[in-house]
């Protein structure tokens, strides 16, 4: 047990693990640049979707049928669908976590953008606001906070998923849990799993922060009590916004 | 197709095997977390204690928390149990979020009324707030059938047996049918706990039909959300999120 420990802790002070086309921050970078580009592809087809579905309201019914089915979907077997479909190589691997990452991405975008207070709405196009700018003057600030917590969760599960894709020869972080496996070098296995487990934790905590540095917490958040359950649960992290929503 | 017929057997005993890693978790996350819920209700700080370091824990992808389980439990690597603490990990995680708002949805005048009427604490906790919080709880428990079910097959890349073994020896042998079928037995799973999971509910909470005629729709097991919060009070956006509610972190991979 400690011998475990001592070793991981050998293998993750290793300064050979730190330098080299498979040193940590290598992997480390390779991890982010996948998860960046699952995101970017992801934000890009789930945020239009979301904002038109939770403006118009059309949709709505498929878009939850759309995003649920695709949530029972089993993560490592769309992988390996797709890796035996399209073969290896970066772009295959890469669908198939966006397609994994698009439903919270647009549930909270539509939820977010459907829980805006019809009387702020209603008073945006009174003002005179023409569809577009009350979509993305009225209805968009507000529903940032819920968007925003879609995004984060889309983000971890990029990040937890990307340590998958290893297993289908992708480098990343999970590169260490499998070359592990195979060696059965326990610390190797163990070490990686931290990284990958602190990278999450890291990662969530700059998102939290930027949350609370620079997003409003938006106003319609406060009059509905049961919206504001919704809210909590579906935002699965953080201890700041934890604590700024579950208290009120 | 063919396949599958010459390999049902092998199949089934997969899925078994899967069921038990899926369901498991589920009934040891709701023995933890509904009174680790009452529990942080008492105070604030508990409270936000607890919701943080589940939500820490939520973080933490499975695949990680799989193999950091072992040093922590002294089990082996290839041992079910990992799975299945793992599992109960992330169950206790979304469950203690979910029924703190179980709870909270409550009325508070039917607690008052209960405390006048005599009910001692814990009757009031069995007769009262559990049974009228169900609805909450179980979409929240729909959550954790679908994420579990979609989770262990991760639990295959270390060579525990389960339906996710058919996409390791797919990729191996270059096979897709036998991912294909892979695929397509989860996601039965997946309907088939979600059925069973409506089912139980609506066994569980009569009145709710009584007292709302939409609770009804049920638009296919994974697409039908909106029944399971059969209080008017949480309208569909919130249904829609709540069972949207993606599988993060930890949840995913």
């Amino acid at each position: 047990m400690s011998n475990v420990v001592t070793d991981t802790m050998a293998w993750l002070t290793d300064p050979a693990n730190w330098s080299g086309s498979a040193g940590i921050p290598v992997r480390l970078a390779e991890h982010l640049l996948y998860t960046g580009l699952v995101m970017v592809i992801a934000t890009a087809i789930a945020v239009p979707i979301g904002l038109y579905v939770g403006h118009t309201g059309r949709g709505r019914v498929a878009a939850v049928a759309v995003a649920g089915a695709l949530r029972a979907l089993p993560t490592l077997g769309l992988l390996t669908l797709f890796v035996l479909l399209a073969g290896i190589g970066l772009m295959p691997p890469i669908w198939a976590l966006v397609i994994l990452t698009v439903p919270p991405l647009l549930a909270g975008t539509y939820a977010g953008i459907a829980s805006v207070d019809r009387n702020v709405v209603d008073a945006a196009r009174a003002m005179g606001m023409t569809e577009l700018q009350v979509l993305f003057r009225a209805e968009f600030p507000n529903a940032l906070p819920v968007m925003y917590g879609g995004f984060r969760t889309g983000v971890l599960q990029a990040i937890a998923t990307v340590s998958v894709v290893a297993y289908i020869n992708l480098g990343g972080l999970g590169r260490y849990l499998f070359d592990g496996l195979v060696l059965s070098d326990f610390p190797q296995m163990l070490g990686g799993s931290l990284l990958i487990a602190g990278l999450a934790i890291a990662v969530d905590l700059v998102l939290a922060l930027i949350q609370r540095l620079f997003l409003s917490q938006g106003a319609s958040s406060q009059p509905n009590r049961s919206q504001q359950a919704a809210v909590d649960l579906t935002d699965p992290v953080p201890a700041g916004t934890v604590v700024q929503g579950g208290t009120s | 197709m063919e396949w599958f017929l010459a390999n049902s057997a092998q199949v089934y005993s997969l899925a078994g095997q899967h069921l038990v890693l899926a369901i498991l978790p589920m009934i040891f996350g709701v023995l933890i977390a509904v009174p680790l819920a009452q529990l942080a209700r008492q105070s604030r700080g508990l409270r936000s204690v607890v919701l943080t370091a589940s939500s820490l824990l939520y973080t933490i992808p499975s695949l990680a928390l799989f193999i950091i389980l072992p040093t922590v439990l002294g089990t082996r690597i290839l041992d079910p149990v990992n799975v299945v603490v793992a599992l109960t990990i992330y169950a206790v995680a979304l469950l203690v979020r979910a029924t703190l708002d179980a709870f909270d949805s409550v009325d508070e005048d039917l607690r008052q009324a209960a405390v006048a009427m005599g009910f001692k604490p814990f009757a009031r906790f069995l007769q009262i707030d559990l049974p009228l919080s169900l609805p909450v709880l179980f979409a929240g428990l729909r959550v954790v059938s679908v994420s579990n079910i979609s989770l262990v097959s991760v639990a295959a890349l270390l060579g525990i047996g389960n339906l996710g073994m058919l996409f390791t020896s797919g990729l191996q042998r270059d096979f897709v049918t036998e991912v294909v079928v892979g695929i397509i037995a989860i996601l039965i799973l997946a309907l088939l706990m979600d059925a069973v999971l409506v089912v139980l509910e609506r066994l569980l909470t009569p009145w709710t039909r009584a007292a709302t005629a939409t609770g009804g729709a049920t638009g296919g097991a994974t697409g039908g959300a909106d029944s399971s919060s059969g209080q008017d009070k949480t309208g569909s956006p919130a249904a829609a999120l709540r069972f949207a509610r993606p599988k993060t972190g930890g949840g995913n991979a």
